[in-house]
């Protein structure tokens, strides 16, 4: 009875977690796009729970669906009407044919390398102890086995912080330096920034 | 409690990236590209987890973490750029950018 309830919560997140990934990829409007990556990440969290995950689920509502989300949803709010693509109309261009091949090849490529290397015996045999993902085993492996990709983690967090903010700064310098109609359409990505500079 | 075999996620995992990858190459506004490679990494992550579980190990699990790190610094810098485009008024489309084209 227990392995039919499992498997009925696995066929649901996975069809859920399928569904709303197709949405993302072919919504016209960004802001549906990015509630359907938001619905895809929470599938994906109950698949983790199933998988014995506990503390990477709920880091994957908090981190990904709260925090990362919520900086998406400002962004399409801000300047989302500039984008209005209709991504399958008009047609299969051979673009998109290539696409799909190029996609499915992927797709053969990783299955026929897991099961070549695992012999196809993949399964929930090996043996868990109860504390398997909580929170207080994860966090015993961050500060043992792990504290070097612990440290490089927060490093690594400290330089995009650093690189966000040294893109806002260098956009405010353009909306404060207006330059005229053609050059902006033309100067270079990174010179903008240093020609306001300049000016002022 | 046993359910699904691993085999079922690593195939749901793979199923997941290819879809990131058909979002990547097909469409064409930085946003939707952003959140296509949201959707890869997450179909990666899903086969560590599935692996973690086969091998009994929690390595997987730390590892998975690491990548969810690695994806909020990617939006954060990559969201900035596409900030930094809007503001001049730009128009959102990757096939428009061509300055570095040779």
């Amino acid at each position: 009875m227990a392995n039919f309830l499992v498997w009925c919560v696995w066929v649901v997140a996975a069809f859920a977690c399928l569904a709303s990934a197709l949405g993302v990829i072919s919504f016209r409007n960004p802001f549906f796009s990015a509630l359907a990556l938001i619905a895809n990440l929470a599938s994906l969290a109950v698949l983790y729970l199933l998988l014995g995950g506990e503390f990477v689920a709920a880091a994957q509502i908090l981190v990904y669906g709260g925090a990362v989300m919520v900086m998406f949803l400002f962004v399409i709010a801000y300047l989302g009407e500039k984008t209005g693509e209709a991504p399958w109309a008009g047609g299969p261009s051979w673009q998109l044919v290539a696409t799909v091949l190029a996609a499915a090849a992927i797709l053969v490529e990783v299955i026929v390398a897991v099961g070549l290397s695992t012999g196809g015996e993949l399964s929930h045999s090996a043996h868990i102890t109860r504390s398997f993902g909580s929170p207080e085993s994860i966090g015993r492996l961050f500060l043992t086995n792990q504290l070097i990709a612990f440290e490089v983690t927060s490093i690594v967090l400290l330089i995009a912080a650093v690189g966000g903010v040294v893109l806002g700064s260098h956009a405010r310098a353009i909306e404060m330096a207006p330059e005229p109609e053609h050059l902006v359409e033309e100067a270079s990505f990174a010179g903008v920034g240093a020609e306001a500079d300049a000016r002022a | 409690m046993h359910g699904p075999d691993v085999s079922w996620y690593v195939a749901l995992a793979g199923i997941l990236f290819a879809t990131g990858a058909i979002g990547v190459l097909v469409r064409r506004s930085p946003l939707i590209i952003l959140l296509s490679v949201e959707i890869m990494l997450n179909g990666a992550n899903l086969a560590l987890m599935a692996f973690a579980r086969h091998l009994g190990n929690e390595q997987g699990q730390v590892f998975a973490i690491a990548v969810m790190a690695v994806a909020a610094s990617e939006v954060v810098v990559g969201l900035g750029l596409i900030v930094a485009m809007g503001r001049r008024n730009l128009q959102l489309d990757v096939d428009e950018f061509r300055t570095l084209r040779g």
